[in-house]
């Protein structure tokens, strides 16, 4: 099963409202609703992705995520999900902000630009890295804000946004102990579960 | 002519007539005691009337919305680039009706019908019907062929109006609505724009009150200036500039008011032909309806609470150089449903054609309605009839 449908299958709660972000072909939400009845919406702007997802009858909305999600109510969704977008829009920070106000989680992934193998693509060839998770040359890639597993905690903790999960992977394959340990340095591609909502209080016994 | 029909055309199609002897309240407060309602149909109802798609007209519409009336006809229905065998609405799956709006002028009872009390033509004494008035007809329209839901209804500009009233007022009776090149209500401008047409039509010497058949006139000048300047709004700032540019009629400048430029012959020719098949006093009526067309206006201006009635699955398209009803008011419509949680697509398709894009065959656009309508097909488990 591909990575990022076990993941949200580990992560959507049955019967929830969930938002992707750049939905593709609509795959992910197709499986959410057929196996564990989660309704919502996607987000795409490539036609014929659109047009799949309209023959599959998953709800996807054309909407460019710079325009950000002015149009959409606080809190009106369970869990967001962005998948491989997020390094590709004009203001991430503030996309961050929309995706935690519209929902209460986020499921984001992006490519891990600190992987070790960037680092030494970058160090000995003295040229812009590109690999199986960064395949574009400089001068055609959308990713135009890459960032670290390091980069993005910094933001969480300046946002105040709580992480509630972690991962590192490479390629479709759930990352090691090891690689968990050093996600910044092993990990090709970061997945984090965010919110803005803090912990409850503990209550002392 | 078409002297072969396509293979993907409904073919020869011959108008049907209902009659309703049930009098309607209108929205106006008037009642109109008995009316009839042209229509046409193609492909065939299945056994569980589970297959029927509602086909709504726009401004100047007609329930001639595919295949040909005769061999001579120059042209088919007016929406032939969508619907038939083995197009975006499918008549081998769907049982596509289509019909001619009260108070129109091709066939339905309208201004230009006798008022049986007077013996004369209705006139201007025709009351000014609404969105919501039509749409109640449609319903006992559907009841007459017995169709309890639709598997959709369907339309584009006014025609998407409708399909936002049905969603409203009939929730339990529409089970897709696909909402094209339309908007939630009129802006300011569009008013203006049909005000222009309007006046145009009321200032005519030949208008007489709208009574100018007992003078045995029309007036021509009126309806060929308010289609002239419809005509404009329907088309973009690149679609004439593609069509027509600056083109000389005759190569140099005459120095007159004759037509001079390609586009100036273009609109008086459309505005020609349109005065001569279209009645004055339906095209009054017509834009009234649009004007007055704000289901949100019930529901204290909240168009998310006039359409959380809905119960039925929406697709939405808009044309990225439509002006009249811009991309931003699909969007309206749009993200209402979203608030209120309603199963809704929404496509936004690249065409230089303006607000008449709906009426064309863009291969982006009929993919995404081909996709749909197929989906709703497998949905209704509607087989594909031979």
């Amino acid at each position: 099963m591909r990575l990022d449908l076990k993941l949200a299958e580990q992560w959507v709660k049955p019967g929830s409202r969930v938002l992707d972000l750049g939905c593709g072909e609509g795959e992910l939400l197709a499986h959410l609703r057929d196996h564990f009845g989660v309704s919502g919406y996607g987000m795409e702007i490539d036609p014929d992705k659109i047009t799949a997802c309209v023959g599959r009858g998953v709800n996807v909305i054309e909407q460019d995520l710079n325009r950000g999600l002015k149009n959409l109510r606080d809190n009106s969704f369970d869990t967001v999900i962005m998948t491989q977008t997020l390094q590709a829009v004009q203001h991430p920070d503030r996309l961050l902000d929309d995706m935690l106000r519209v929902a209460g989680e986020a499921i984001i992934t992006f490519p891990n630009f600190a992987h070790w193998k960037t680092r030494f693509y970058l160090t000995f060839r003295g040229q812009m890295p590109v690999s199986e998770a960064l395949p574009y040359t400089w001068y055609n890639t959308p990713n135009i804000h890459l960032c670290t597993f390091r980069d993005f905690d910094a933001l969480c903790a300046e946002k105040n946004i709580r992480v509630l999960d972690r991962l590192a992977v490479n390629g479709d394959q759930q990352g090691t102990a090891l690689m968990q340990s050093l996600p910044n340095m092993l990990g090709e591609i970061a997945i984090y579960r965010i919110t803005r909502k803090q912990l409850p209080f503990r209550v002392a016994t | 002519m078409p002297s072969i029909i396509p293979a993907d055309s409904v073919g020869l199609v011959t108008p049907q007539t209902a009659q309703f002897d049930q009098p309607l309240l209108l929205e106006c407060d008037r009642e109109v005691q008995a009316y009839q309602i042209v229509y046409e149909t193609y492909g065939t109802l299945n056994a569980d009337a589970s297959n029927a798609v509602l086909i709504c007209h726009a401004l100047s519409g007609h329930h001639h919305a595919a295949g040909y009336h005769s061999m001579d006809d120059a042209k088919p229905g007016w929406w032939d680039s969508s619907i038939g065998p083995g197009k975006a609405i499918d008549t081998r799956k769907f049982f596509v009706v289509a019909l001619n709006n009260l108070g129109g002028c091709n066939g339905s009872t309208g201004p230009t019908s006798v008022n049986p009390e007077t013996g004369l033509n209705y006139g201007p004494d025709f009351p000014l019907v609404t969105v919501k008035d039509w749409v109640k007809v449609q319903a006992r329209l559907a009841d007459r062929l017995g169709i309890r839901v639709w598997a959709a209804v369907v339309g584009g500009s006014l025609g998407g109006m409708q399909v936002l009233q049905w969603s409203i007022d009939f929730p339990y009776r529409i089970r897709h609505a696909v909402v094209i090149a339309s908007a939630p209500k009129l802006s300011a401008q569009n008013i203006a724009f049909n005000e222009v047409a309007r006046q145009s039509i009321l200032t005519d010497p030949e208008f007489h009150g709208g009574h100018y058949y007992q003078y045995d006139t029309f007036p021509r000048q009126g309806l060929i200036l308010a289609r002239m300047v419809g005509h404009i709004t329907y088309l973009s700032d690149d679609a004439m500039k593609q069509k027509f540019g600056r083109d000389l009629k005759s190569g140099k400048f005459h120095y007159g008011f004759d037509v001079e430029f390609q586009v100036e012959s273009y609109l008086r020719h459309q505005g020609e032909v349109f005065s001569r098949n279209f009645d004055a006093n339906t095209y009054l009526l017509m834009t009234k309806a649009l004007d007055y067309f704000d289901p949100a206006r019930e529901y204290d201006h909240d168009l998310d609470r006039a359409l959380a009635h809905a119960r039925c699955k929406f697709l939405v398209i808009s044309f990225t150089t439509d002006w009249r009803f811009s991309p931003e008011r699909s969007r309206e419509i749009v993200d209402a449903l979203i608030h209120e949680g309603k199963h809704v697509s929404y496509a936004e398709i690249d065409a230089p054609q303006g607000h008449d894009s709906f009426l064309f065959d863009i291969p982006r656009y009929t993919d995404v309605l081909r996709a749909y309508m197929t989906r709703i097909a497998t949905e209704a488990g509607v087989a594909h009839a031979a």
